[in-house]
């Protein structure tokens, strides 16, 4: 059976071996003459420990590559090998776990559950990840706690300003401490106190040694990455190294 | 994910949506409700029918005259006797058996019928049924005198004006105080109430409570004439001795009436037991009527449930794709809406039980419903089942989805 461990996912036992690995991912949405090629042939690797942006203009397909990225959806063709293993052998319980235990999802649209608390939705991956209530309920205030939201655990999402509910969000990615963080426009709805907040958790992450990949559309946000890659209709066009690299390098 | 954890998302989800909820519990309730109410109320009736004649005793047999004898009117009945006088049974028949000592019979009580206006001084009462008869009537019928006495043989034989009234003609008549004592007059003639009958539960389409009860010399005298009377009522020694009564009456009848030819006899003999089985078909029948109704009751309520199960997953498509993001297995959806669709129908169902039951407590159109013990189970596990495939099929599709799938379904 082919089981990813946080072990085999961690920087110290791959050291620089390439975390993801994509080869020729193409991904076709619809079909015929209505057909949208929303990638058309993606090589990537990514190390372990790496914190990459990810840039590009509306509609290029960034979205579409994370969703690959996180094991939401499945390319239509190439290859995508996550810790050594081709996503496509994966069985479905097998993913669900990856899902869990390895990857931390932010998405675009928050995509919290409605008529759920704060906190439950925080609770949410550890439910699936077979902890205990109690231990539950600390790691989920400590979650939301570490994104200014530990006063709000009791309100539903419908209560919560758009800033909030995507710190809520970041929140529930984190809580599992995955060792691959993926997040997609993270910041697209926070002011830039907030803004800030959440940059520097993403540094502590990525200081930590996790493995962190950011869509976004700001100069000043993909400056804190160590890698900077553009992307435009469906290729990747731009692969530098990033700002904060080359001045901690200077 | 543990059985616990399953239930308590459960029921966050059960109250996450007040509305949709209450609906579902309606839906199970009313036809899980219904299914057990209607079958009780069959079933009871049935039963009624039942007690109705079993009370009537087992050790007593009908003969009723075939030529014109069952019939009501006092005309008809003169006709008959005019023309086929031979062949009736007349009270002098009645006599006759009652006294040819046969060895399994106690005694022969003979009806007449008839239907008048009564009236008091303040009130009168259209088309009540008289019965003409003797005293031995109140043995072996289900009347039974409640207050004052019953007329007696010797009333009979001076063909006395008395008379045993039912219960609700009695407060017809007189509404403030007893009637007890005080006069009627049965179309102009004067009656002396003498006694009121118990009040019984209505077994067939008339009401036994409004009704008067006379000596059968008098009725016969001032109403119906001296022809065939309606009924004999036997009344065999005990209940195993009924069909070797019923052997002896009608060779004895036979001879008394100078029949030869036994394939064609002026009268029919039944007994209690065939009266019994012909009741309980007639039961079986509108039970099953019912059952019909039920059942097209209990669909209309799975349909309810369906419905709202259907609308509920298509709604929850987008967090089936959050759960499954989030690392949910198929598995831990599928336990998830198993557990909120059975928790659901289950406590909707038990609602429905328990209205059930409490609605079989009234009587409902007179008759008092008799829960059958296997309607209980029948119309829990159907409503559960319906409830649960149609809350898990769908959910199971969404859970076979990719996340984003489910996620873009919206
Ligand atoms: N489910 C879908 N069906 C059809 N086309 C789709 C679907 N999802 C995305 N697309 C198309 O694929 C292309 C890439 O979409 P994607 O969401 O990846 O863009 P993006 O780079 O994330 O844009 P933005 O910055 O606006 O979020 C777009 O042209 C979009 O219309
Ligand atoms: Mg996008």
């Amino acid at each position: 059976m082919a089981t990813i461990t946080k072990a085999t996912l961690a920087p110290a036992a791959v050291a620089a071996a390439p975390v993801l690995r994509l080869a020729g991912i193409h991904q076709v949405y619809g079909e015929g003459e209505a057909a949208v090629h929303a990638l058309r042939g993606i090589d990537l690797d990514v190390a372990a420990g790496d914190y990459v942006a990810i840039m590009g203009p509306s509609g290029s397909g960034k979205s579409t590559l994370m969703n690959l990225l996180g094991c939401l959806d499945i390319a239509s063709s190439g290859t995508y090998e996550l810790a050594g293993h081709d996503v496509r052998s994966l069985t479905e319980n097998e993913l669900a776990r990856v899902r869990n235990q390895e990857i931390g999802f932010v998405f675009q649209s928050f995509n919290l559950v409605p008529r759920m608390t704060a906190l439950a939705n925080v609770e949410l991956p550890l439910i699936y990840g077979g902890a205990k209530r109690a231990e539950r309920r600390d790691r989920a205030l400590e979650a939301l706690d570490m994104v200014g939201l530990a006063n709000r655990a009791d309100h539903q999402p419908q209560q919560l300003s758009g800033g909030q509910q995507q710190r809520v969000a970041i929140a529930r990615a984190l809580v599992t401490s995955p060792t691959l963080v993926l997040a997609d426009e993270p910041t697209g709805n926070l002011d830039s106190e907030s803004t800030e907040e959440i940059l520097s958790i993403l540094d502590s992450l990525a200081s930590a040694g996790r493995t962190i990949v950011i869509i976004t559309h700001e100069e000043n946000v993909a400056d804190r990455a160590h890698r900077v890659l553009t992307i435009s209709d469906g290729l990747l066009t731009g692969d530098r190294t990033g700002k904060a690299v080359k001045g901690r390098v200077k | 994910m543990s059985f616990f954890e399953i239930l308590r998302s459960a029921m966050r989800g059960v109250t996450a949506n007040k509305l949709r909820s209450v609906l579902t519990l309606l839906g199970v309730m009313i036809g899980v409700g219904s299914v057990i109410l209607l079958l009780a109320v069959g079933n009871g009736s049935a039963q009624t029918v039942q007690n109705a004649i079993t009370t009537l005793g087992t050790n007593t047999l009908t003969v009723r005259s075939n030529t014109g004898g069952g019939g009501g009117g006092g005309g008809t009945t003169a006709t008959a006797a005019s023309t086929s006088s031979v062949k009736t049974i007349t009270t002098k028949v009645s006599d006759q058996l009652a006294d040819a000592g046969l060895g399994h019979v106690k005694a022969v009580v003979p009806q007449v019928s008839t239907s008048l206006t009564i009236s008091s001084t303040t009130t009168s009462s259209d088309s009540v049924s008289v019965i003409g008869t003797t005293a031995g009537y109140f043995d072996v019928s289900t009347a039974k005198v409640a207050s004052g006495s019953a007329f007696t043989a010797a009333d009979v034989t001076t063909s006395a004006k008395v008379a045993v009234i039912g219960s609700t003609l009695a407060t017809t008549l007189y509404p403030t105080g007893s009637a007890l004592g005080k006069s009627v007059s049965v179309d102009g003639t004067p009656f002396t109430v003498v006694g009121i009958l118990a009040t019984q539960s209505a077994a067939g389409f008339t009401d036994p409570n409004t009704v008067l009860v006379a000596p059968i010399t008098r009725i016969q005298k001032s109403y119906t004439g001296y022809g065939a009377v309606s009924t004999l009522t036997v009344e065999a020694k005990s209940s195993e001795a009924v069909t070797a009564a019923q052997g002896e009456v009608t060779v004895m009848l036979n001879q008394l009436l100078g029949v030869t030819d036994t394939s064609d006899e002026p009268f029919t003999v039944t007994n209690q037991s065939s009266l019994l089985a012909t009741a309980a078909a007639s039961a079986t029948s509108f039970t099953v009527l019912l059952g019909a109704v039920a059942a097209i009751s209990l669909l209309v309520g799975g349909i309810g449930v369906t419905n709202v199960m259907l609308v509920t997953v298509t709604e929850r498509t987008r967090e089936i794709g959050i759960r499954k993001a989030l690392g949910a297995t198929r598995g831990a959806i599928l336990g998830q809406f198993l557990a909120e669709a059975a928790t659901l129908t289950l406590l909707g169902g038990v609602l429905g039980v328990i209205a059930a039951l409490i609605g079989a407590r009234f009587e409902i159109n007179g008759t008092q419903p008799v829960v059958l013990g296997y309607s209980i189970p029948l119309a829990l596990g159907v409503s559960v089942a319906i409830g649960v495939f149609f809350g898990v099929y769908p959910a199971g599709r969404a859970a076979a989805m990719r996340p984003i799938q489910a996620l873009r379904a919206i």
